[in-house]
Order: C-alpha cells, then sequence, then structure tokens
C-alpha cells in the first residue's frame, strides 16, 4: 500500500488540481528546459538509461555465447535489423498502447484488432481494390474498433478491462467468420513489399515503427492532446475541473490505440504476406508487459514512448538471443517474466527514494 | 462556447457520418464469398463399390470439434459438414466447442441429449475427454474418435487418426535422400515446430530426430512457432539469423509454412530445401512451381474428417468397410503420412485445404 502511495505522490505534480485550473494548457506549467527526451522529467532519463543498460547487457550476453557470429561484422549489423524488425509491429501497437495506460485504461483487445483489421483487409473482395484499399480497409476496421470501444468505455461507462477484454473475443470472433477460419494469402506486391523493401539498407518496416513512435513523442509531450492524457490518467476529476473532456478524450484514447492497431496489421500482413484469425496472439500481453518495464504506471498518469520503445526492443532482443543460441521457447517466456517483475521492482524502488526525498524536503 | 460546441457537434456529425459511411462501404465491397470446397469428400458417384454408397436406414451423427483457430481446423469442420450432406440418409447435428476441454464437455453433455445414432468427436485433449467417450459408449452411442487418440480403449468403438511421429519420419526420410543424392555429408538442418507443449508436435519432432539419427545427421537449430502465420514468419527470420548457412528445414505445418516462406523471402535465402508438413493447397502450389525452396510435403490430411463421417454411418448402419472380408468397420484407421513432390503434386492437389 506505501508503494502506491509514493506512486500518487510523486506523480501529482504534472495533475495537480489547482496548477491545471490556473492554466488553460496544462503543459505550460513544466518548464522547457526539464522535458529531456523522456518527457516529463530527469527520473524518466535515468529509468530509460537503465532500460539502455539492459539492452547493452542482452547484447553482451549475445557476443559473448556466440563469439563466432558476432565477429562478423556484417552478421552482427544484419542481426541488429531483424531485432528491429522483430520488434517493429509490436512496436506500434505497443504506442498505442502506451496512450492508452497514460490516461487511465487499458486495452485488451489489440491482438484482436490486428488480426480483425489484417484479416478484413485481405479478404478476395478487399484485395480486388488494390493496396489502398487494403490499407484503407485495415486503418478504418482499427480506427472503427477503437471508436466502439472508446464509446463503450467513457459513454457506456465499462470498465475498460471488461470493455476492451468483450472486443478481444469479439474482434477474434468475427475475424474468424470473415476469414472463413482459413489463411488469406495476400497477393499484392506492393503490401508484401512493405517487409522486403530497404531504404539505405533499413527496413521499411523501421521506418515505419520510427515515425510512429517519433508522432507519439511529439503528441504525447509537446501537444495539449499529451499532457491532458496525462491529465486524464493521473487524476480523471482534476482533469475534469480543470475544463477537460475526460469522456471524449479516453474515447480518442482507445480510436488511436485502433488506429495503431490498423498500421500494425498492414505491417504484420505484409510480414506474413498473408493475414488469418489467430495471428497477432496475446500482442496485448507483450505490449502491456513492454509498456510497463519501459515505466508506464499501469494506475495512469505517467509513461514515455521511448521507455516503451526500449521495453519492446528488450523483448525483441530476447527472442533473438534464445533462437540464436538455440535455447527452448519455455526457458525463453520465464526470462520474459523474470524480467517484468525485475524492472517493476527497479522502478519502485527508485520511487521509494524519490519520494523519501521530497517528503524529507517537504517538512 | 456556443459557437465552439456547436463546431463539435458539427464536427461529430460529419465524423459520424464518414464512420458510418466508410462502415457500410466496408461491409458491402470487402464480404468473402462463399467457398466450397467437395474435393475432399466421397460422393456417391465417385464412392466404393459394394453398394455402401447406396442409402440404407437413416443415421443421426453428432458432431464435434474444437473451435477452428487455424486452417487445418476449419477443413476439418467444412469437411465433416460437406460429406454429411453428401449422404441422403445422414443427418449431422454439429456443436461449436469452443476453445477448451470443459466448453467441449458442456457442449457434448447437450449433444447426448439430442440423442444422435454416432458421434463423432475430434477432442480437444484425448486424454481430458476420455471419460465423456466411456460415458457415451456405455450409454450405447458408439464413439469415433477422430484425430485425437483416448488412452482408453473402452472409450471408442473406431479411432481414425493421422501419424504424427510418421510425419517426422517421411521428412526426415525425405531429406536424408536430397541430402545423399546432393553429396552432402554432414547438412545443418533446421526445424520450425508448431507449439512445443503439445504431444503432437512432440511426436512430429521425435520422428524427426529419430529418423535422422539413424542416418547419422541431426538437428541443429529448432525454433518454435505457434501454427499461425504471423509466428511462422518470426521463428523463421529467427532461425534463418541464427544458421547464416542451412542446408534443410523442416516446417511443420503449412499454414505457418506461409509465414516461413515470407521469412525466407525476405531474407533472400535460397540455399537450402524446405519440406512442409500437413498438405495445404498453398504448400502444393507452390511445390508445383518450383520458385521456393519448398520441394516436399508431409501430408497429414483433414480429408480424415470426412472418412470419419463415413465410418460413422457405416457403423449405424451396421455395416464393414465393402473392401474388407470383416462384416464390421475395424477398431482403428491411421493414416499414412505421405510425401508430396513436384511430381506428385497433381494429384494431391484437390485433397489440400
Amino acid at each position: 500500500m506505501t508503494l502506491g502511495e509514493g506512486t500518487g505522490a510523486t506523480r501529482s505534480p504534472s495533475v495537480e488540481p489547482a496548477r491545471i485550473g490556473a492554466v488553460k494548457h496544462p503543459d505550460a506549467t513544466v518548464p522547457r528546459g526539464r522535458r529531456i527526451w523522456g518527457g516529463e522529467s530527469s527520473e524518466n532519463t535515468i529509468r530509460n538509461l537503465v532500460l539502455l543498460g539492459v539492452l547493452v547487457a542482452l547484447i553482451v550476453i549475445g557476443a559473448v555465447t556466440q563469439p563466432e557470429l558476432y565477429s562478423d561484422s556484417t552478421w552482427v549489423w544484419n542481426n541488429v535489423l531483424s531485432i528491429l524488425q522483430l520488434a517493429s509491429v509490436i512496436g506500434v501497437v505497443t504506442v498505442g498502447m502506451t496512450f492508452v495506460i497514460i490516461g487511465g485504461g487499458i486495452d485488451l483487445s489489440v491482438g484482436a484488432i490486428v488480426a480483425l483489421a489484417g484479416v478484413w483487409a485481405t479478404t478476395v473482395a478487399t484485395q480486388s481494390f488494390g493496396p489502398g484499399g487494403m490499407i484503407f480497409t485495415a486503418v478504418t476496421v482499427g480506427v472503427g474498433v477503437g471508436l466502439v470501444n472508446g464509446l463503450l468505455i467513457s459513454y457506456g461507462k465499462l470498465v475498460p478491462f471488461i470493455a476492451t477484454l468483450a472486443m478481444l473475443v469479439a474482434a477474434r470472433g468475427l475475424a474468424a467468420e470473415i476469414s472463413g477460419k482459413q489463411t488469406q494469402i495476400s497477393e499484392s506486391t506492393l503490401i508484401n513489399g512493405i517487409a522486403s523493401t530497404k531504404l539505405l539498407g533499413i527496413p521499411l518496416l523501421v521506418y515505419i515503427l520510427a515515425v510512429v513512435a517519433a508522432i507519439g513523442w511529439v503528441l504525447l509531450n509537446r501537444t495539449t492532446f499529451g499532457r491532458r492524457t496525462v491529465a486524464v490518467g493521473g487524476n480523471p476529476e482534476a482533469a475534469r475541473l480543470a475544463g477537460i473532456n475526460v469522456k471524449r478524450h479516453t474515447m480518442l484514447l482507445y480510436a488511436l490505440s485502433g488506429l495503431c492497431c490498423g498500421i500494425a496489421a498492414i505491417m504484420l500482413t505484409a510480414q506474413a504476406t498473408s493475414a488469418q484469425a489467430a495471428m497477432a496472439n496475446l500482442y496485448e500481453l507483450d505490449a502491456i508487459a513492454a509498456a510497463i518495464i519501459g515505466g508506464t504506471l499501469l494506475s495512469g498518469g505517467r509513461g514515455t514512448i521511448v521507455g516503451s520503445l526500449l521495453g519492446v526492443i528488450i523483448f525483441a532482443t530476447i527472442t533473438n538471443l534464445f533462437a540464436i543460441n538455440g535455447l527452448s521457447t519455455e526457458a525463453q517466456n520465464m526470462v520474459k517474466g523474470g524480467i517484468i517483475i525485475a524492472a517493476v521492482l527497479v522502478q519502485q524502488f527508485r520511487f521509494n527514494a524519490v519520494t523519501q526525498f521530497l517528503s524529507r524536503n517537504k517538512s | 462556447m456556443t459557437q465552439s460546441s456547436r463546431d463539435l457537434s458539427r464536427r461529430r456529425i460529419l465524423f459520424g457520418g464518414a464512420a458510418l459511411g466508410a462502415g457500410t462501404l466496408l461491409t458491402a465491397c470487402t464480404s468473402n464469398e462463399a467457398k466450397t470446397n467437395d474435393a475432399q469428400i466421397k460422393t456417391a458417384e465417385t464412392g466404393a463399390a459394394g453398394g455402401n454408397a447406396a442409402p440404407g436406414t437413416k443415421v443421426v451423427i453428432g458432431f464435434s470439434a474444437p473451435a477452428a483457430d487455424h486452417g487445418w481446423l476449419g477443413a476439418i469442420i467444412s469437411n465433416a459438414k460437406a460429406q454429411a450432406e453428401a449422404y441422403p440418409d445422414v443427418e449431422l447435428k454439429a456443436v461449436e466447442s469452443g476453445a477448451d476441454a470443459a466448453t467441449q464437455r458442456a457442449a457434448l453433455a447437450t449433444l447426448l441429449g439430442q440423442k444422435p445414432n454416432v458421434i463423432v468427436l475430434l477432442p480437444h485433449d484425448g486424454k481430458e475427454l476420455n471419460s465423456f467417450g466411456l460415458e457415451a459408449m456405455t450409454a450405447g452411442i458408439p464413439v469415433i474418435n477422430l484425430d485425437r487418440a483416448f488412452p482408453d480403449r473402452r472409450a471408442y468403438r473406431t479411432q481414425i487418426l493421422g501419424d504424427n511421429y510418421g510425419m517426422g519420419v517421411a521428412a526426415a526420410d525425405y531429406i536424408i535422400a536430397q541430402m545423399k543424392a546432393k553429396g552432402v555429408s554432414a547438412p545443418i538442418i533446421g526445424e520450425i515446430p508448431g507449439i512445443d507443449s503439445l504431444e503432437l508436435t512432440q511426436n512430429r519432432s521425435k520422428g524427426f530426430s529419430d529418423t535422422l539419427g539413424a542416418a547419422g545427421f541431426k538437428v541443429q537449430r529448432r525454433v518454435p512457432a505457434e501454427f499461425t502465420v504471423d509466428t511462422g514468419q518470426r521463428a523463421a527470420s529467427q532461425l534463418l539469423q541464427a544458421v547464416p548457412k542451412l542446408d534443410a528445414l523442416w516446417n511443420h505445418d503449412d499454414d505457418q509454412g506461409v509465414g516461413v516462406l515470407a521469412a525466407i523471402s525476405q531474407a533472400n535465402r535460397s540455399e537450402f530445401i524446405m519440406v512442409g508438413g500437413a498438405g495445404s493447397k498453398k504448400a502444393m502450389e507452390d511445390i508445383q512451381g518450383d520458385k521456393t525452396p519448398l520441394k516436399a510435403t508431409v501430408t497429414y490430411s483433414p480429408s480424415m474428417a470426412s472418412s470419419a463421417i463415413s465410418l460413422a454411418r457405416l457403423i449405424g448402419q451396421g455395416k464393414g468397410l465393402a473392401d474388407l472380408v470383416e462384416l464390421q468397420v475395424p477398431k482403428e484407421i491411421v493414416l499414412a503420412s505421405e510425401t508430396i513432390t513436384k511430381e506428385n503434386a497433381s494429384q494431391y492437389l484437390k485433397l489440400g485445404f
């Protein structure tokens, strides 16, 4: 319980009702100089540096266990690209998820939305409209399902966990219905080319992730939308009193998550050159786990895009590390579980230190 | 304030209209056309001689299989339904049985209440649903186990199974022959299984490694996928990354194989031969086309669902298999895993799912 109180205390500066009420745009309260690449504070920077450290440690483990492969610099570069490609689809989903969680919600339906959007975009009829039609369909389905989630949660007053859990089941069901439980092959060379095209030696998928993450970062740290997200997640009542339309904002957050899923669906379809109702299985858990080890607070009000991205890349690196060493998936899952626990423990430890420091200064 | 709220509502109407319009457009233009696949059923014309095809007493067959989550199971369910429709004397009562053994048990309880003459059952897990088999058999309803064996021989009248171990053997045999023909004495062999915790996956892998071992070969790298296209792509991309030069690769499942082949082409690799598993239409077409490393696939055909319905009908009517001497249907049928290559793909194409 003390931990919970501690996190609440450190979170409050960004959402303190008085401040938000006094200033029209909450972001004006944070001095520009303090917002380093992590976003709201230097504490996030430290957190992200710790994650970078973990990443470096994983790479060192790889180099030590497979010296032969790592002695070839071309292979190492290819491997880095392979890890980034592995992270690209789930990374895009995680950007959307980070917004939802910072906004005080959770979206359990992301994997199902990716599958539904992918399946809908690859039906014979959709493919007859060409790649443009496929992309339009995937994005529309993603945003549409996200909006339904948002409407149910903000205006229907459903708990996010329940609403998106129901959507998870329903969207997978609809995907299975649409696809007739068959694998749908994407015949579009343009769509499939998204996964095999390289620009300046770097895969297109990695650029897409970079662009989505960059837009996400700007949206979270440099716009009213982002500050409102933090305010709504930190303390919805205070945000409402400060004049933020909390319901509409919450709805938009789920639509944003849906949009990310639509983009991810196209990327995943391109990678697999096909789509099926069972694909993107358990992406919700991967995305939530990545956001959490990236420092996003599950109760809302805090989180960074950079941290979430590092979380995704750390998971991709572990998958890569285990494949390269020929180790089993079971062991891999145990290590991933351990890393999630370790990340949260480390963060809480830091939090306690900061909280104590702050309270000592106050008195 | 009024101005801005009016703006908002107008925007909302516009937005809502656009969303609705897009939705209508999507559903109108992008729905799938119904597919029929009647190649995997026996009709009266193509049916066996000996009078078995002639309509007999009416048989009500209860059918239960887990909810289809991938192509193979989807084909199992549609095959069973299509085969039942091909018989004028068969009525099929199919129940969708959800995603786990408990829901399937509940569905089977309702099925028992409908008093079918025979039950065809693809259990979620043979061990978990063994007791249901016993219960139905005790109640006098013959049970035909499809694909996932019951440990107790009293729990079924007949079982018709694929040969998972045999798939591994067939895949290994093909790879061994190809390596010997190429003169590769110590080949680097990769394996992409499906969900690793399943018994069927373990049996396939055991057949594969046992047979390779007998020829003095071994599996160098094994990265499991999860029977879906995206996990196939992921596993293959990591396996190719781990092994810069490969001689042969066995992928357990043609459905995930779509993703495996995508990863291979994305990595620009073609120095090895690949063998698939199950026997999908897409895989057979790729083998015929001969433009990918996929050179063969070993079957585990969902046509067994059609055969199970035929067996159920014969049992319900008290008939045997026409070509055998015995008057009743045998207790167990295990399908052989056949190897499909470029040479014989055209014969098998109609059995692809």
